[in-house]
């Protein structure tokens, strides 16, 4: 049996983590600065605006709450990613696997019935895991076992799932009530009450949901570093050949990423319908009218934390900050909230960019 | 279903799939040029919708649709130089950092729209230019030869583009550094500059593409390519890396996408069940690809690899 290492981190004096943890920092304040360069150009004031978007993120208990609320699918994906990405595939079909999960764990809530929630809860976040698996097992054999690019796969996937939603909450699965009433509106009925996840802070939409987030986290973090298959993971992502050649099956451990990667979205998918205020699946037609577009900002938290799952919870916590405190802003300075969207997208490319910078500082201090 | 077999509907459903692949193409054959030279580029939709509004915008202040087809490609060559910047001098992790640019753009296109227009009105649609004689050919002459300027441009293009990769000396450049960038550096190919060209054309033409797909629909809404620049990513590896495959998987894509459209006008199809339909070019390319990707012509063999000289 050839014995195959990862590199270890090493607690280098000179490189400390501060250095390490600045990078990313640095890359959102000049995020930031951009925008408030495009905020003045556009004639408002930016110190008021970023003013308003903070207190709307974090201000208040329910601002506190509502970011929560608004990390958890972001953090459940951006575990997915890190799993993924460790993997060195490159998933961003988590779009599909949220929407996939919410469909199966909605249509067992329905075929279910009035269970007690200590059965329903479980079984309906289960399910939500056993849609996105499968969502995400798909690309994942075509893959391992047919060559066929994930990027590729996965993008038509997120269109395919996006129209069996529509597809099933226009006709199936539509609440009988909006056929009676001639609204036809696109949602299932009120789904049972049991499913629902229990609000943890009254007055506040604190729900259990970020809970269960969190200790994905947690277990995401233990499967990729405290097991052996986890291991195998890392390993065929850092170096298939080496991998291979240890005797490990790069297409299975491929599989086993995306599928996983894809459970993570899915049961994000079902956390958000029996999270929902309206504890029901609807469509506006589009993928992001549902998810928020969080497979994408996913992204965007599981890089920011370093692909680190743990790293990953304050991460998420504050681009779902973030996104609320956006609405916040075109209040009180009527610029449209797709700003924080599009400084999103420049934190990714400051933060990625940056990476070889890290390398370089890394270097430097590891040569003395 | 019969009613959908007459030749009447046919070729115009034809003709319809033909302009309906266009921006498909131009965004597909950008990419093809930049992976050819090693660089992926996941920002397509991105770069699209950024050069989708400003190409909105100049033809709604300027009545003039070749401004506006001029102001996407500025657009894209500007998102160009930033995506080259991130990828060539910072070696940015290219899958990922595409992730960002469509981000940027969904946000600053949706940004600049509220601010500057706030609602929908519309812009002139674009006018057919028939080719004299070829035009009057019965069937032919609707479905091929009576098309806008950017169709016989499109067309033109996928002629031009597979001299420049196979014939020209910049295509030589461009495949050996797509290939193997340190061979090529090592007979005096600048590989940096070669990929920046690429990547310029490449971002260009997504602009381009962006402003095609506003001037064919003669209005812009937020979100407006919903996914079209992820699929000629797509359409890219299902082309293997050849302008002639790319237009073979936009007009697949074009093709059926006017199939489901028509059987849905024709009421073939209907109700709940045309969302099913909607699908039909997604499953069509995923299908097709798990069947040849194995045989089909490898990727770039330094696609996604950064290059930095070793001393």
């Amino acid at each position: 049996m050839v014995r195959l290492q990862l590199p270890q981190k090493r607690g280098s004096t000179s490189y400390t983590a501060i250095q390490a943890a600045a990078i990313p920092v640095v890359a959102v304040l000049l995020a930031l600065l951009v925008g408030a360069g495009m905020i003045l150009a556009l004639g408002a004031n930016p110190l008021e605006g970023y003013r308003a978007l903070f207190v709307g993120a974090f201000g208040s208990r329910s601002a506190l709450a509502d970011s929560a609320v608004r990390a958890m699918p972001l953090l459940l994906v951006a575990v997915g990613i890190c799993v993924a990405f460790r993997a060195k595939v490159i998933n961003i079909g988590g779009e599909g696997q949220i929407i996939a999960g919410a469909i199966l764990s909605t249509i067992v809530a329905l075929s279910v019935g009035d269970l007690p929630a200590v059965i329903l809860l479980p079984l309906v976040l289960l399910m939500g895991m056993i849609g996105g698996g499968i969502w995400g097992a798909i690309p994942g054999a075509m893959k391992a076992y047919l060559g066929v690019n994930e990027i590729l796969s996965t993008i038509m996937l997120n269109i395919v799932a996006v129209q069996i939603m529509n597809y099933l909450l226009r006709d199936p699965l539509i609440d009988p009530e909006e056929i009676e009433r001639g609204t036809r509106i696109p949602q299932t009925e009120r789904l049972p009450e049991s499913a629902d996840l229990p609000i943890l802070v009254d007055g506040t939409r604190l729900h259990l949901g970020v809970i269960v987030a969190i200790i994905a986290a947690v277990v995401g973090w233990a499967f990729l570093w405290r097991t052996t298959v986890g291991f195998r993971v890392r390993a065929v992502g850092h170096s298939p050949h080496a991998a291979r050649y240890a005797g490990m099956s790069v297409p299975r451990m491929t599989m086993l990423a995306l599928s996983l990667s894809g459970a993570l979205c899915g049961l994000a998918g079902a956390t958000l319908v029996f999270g929902s205020q309206s504890h029901r699946l609807i469509t506006d037609g589009s993928a992001a009218g549902f998810t928020g577009a969080a497979g994408f900002n996913g992204i965007v938290a599981a890089l920011f934390g370093g692909l680190h799952p743990l790293w990953a919870i304050p991460s998420s916590f504050l681009f779902g900050g973030l996104l609320v405190g956006a609405n916040a802003m075109q209040r009180a300075i009527q610029i449209p909230s797709a700003l924080v969207v599009a400084l999103n997208g420049l934190v990714v490319v400051f933060v990625i960019a940056s990476n070889r910078l890290r390398d370089d500082l890394k270097k430097r201090a590891a040569n003395g | 279903m019969a009613e959908f077999f007459t030749a009447s509907v046919l070729v115009t459903t034809f003709a319809a799939g033909v302009r309906l692949s266009m921006p498909f193409l131009l965004a597909a054959l950008g990419e093809t040029l930049g992976q050819r030279s090693g660089v992926l580029n996941l920002g397509v939709d991105g770069v699209m919708l950024i050069g989708a509004f400003f190409a909105y915008w100049t033809v709604l202040e300027t009545d003039s649709r070749l401004s506006g087809v001029v102001a996407g490609l500025l657009v894209g060559l500007a998102m160009g130089v930033l995506y080259a910047v991130v990828t060539l001098v910072f070696h940015a992790e290219q899958g990922i950092s595409g992730i960002g640019i469509f981000l940027f753009g969904l946000g600053m296109s949706e940004l600049l729209f509220q601010e500057l227009v706030g609602t929908p009105l519309p812009i002139p649609a674009l006018t057919e230019a028939p080719i004299p004689l070829l035009s009057d050919i019965p069937g032919l002459g609707t479905m091929l030869f009576s098309h806008s300027l950017l169709v016989y441009a499109g067309v033109v293009l996928v002629v031009l583009l597979t001299w420049l990769i196979n014939r020209s000396t910049f295509g030589l450049d461009l495949r050996a550094v797509g290939e193997n960038p340190e061979a090529a550096d090592s007979l005096g190919v600048s590989v940096i500059r070669t990929r920046a060209i690429a990547i310029l054309i490449g971002n260009s033409l997504a602009g381009v593409a962006g402003a095609a797909l506003t001037i064919e629909l003669g209005t812009f809404q937020n979100n407006l390519t919903n996914g079209i620049g992820f699929i000629a990513v797509a359409l890219v590896y299902f082309g293997a890396w050849r302008p002639f495959g790319v237009l073979a998987g936009s007009l697949l894509y074009g093709l059926v996408t006017a199939t489901v459209t028509q059987l849905k006008v024709l009421d073939i199809v209907s109700g709940a069940a045309a969302s099913l339909t909607t699908t039909a070019p997604a499953v069509l390319t995923v299908l097709a690809l798990a069947v040849i990707a194995r045989r089909s012509a490898s990727q770039p063999a330094a696609l996604t690899v950064p290059f930095e000289r070793r001393h």
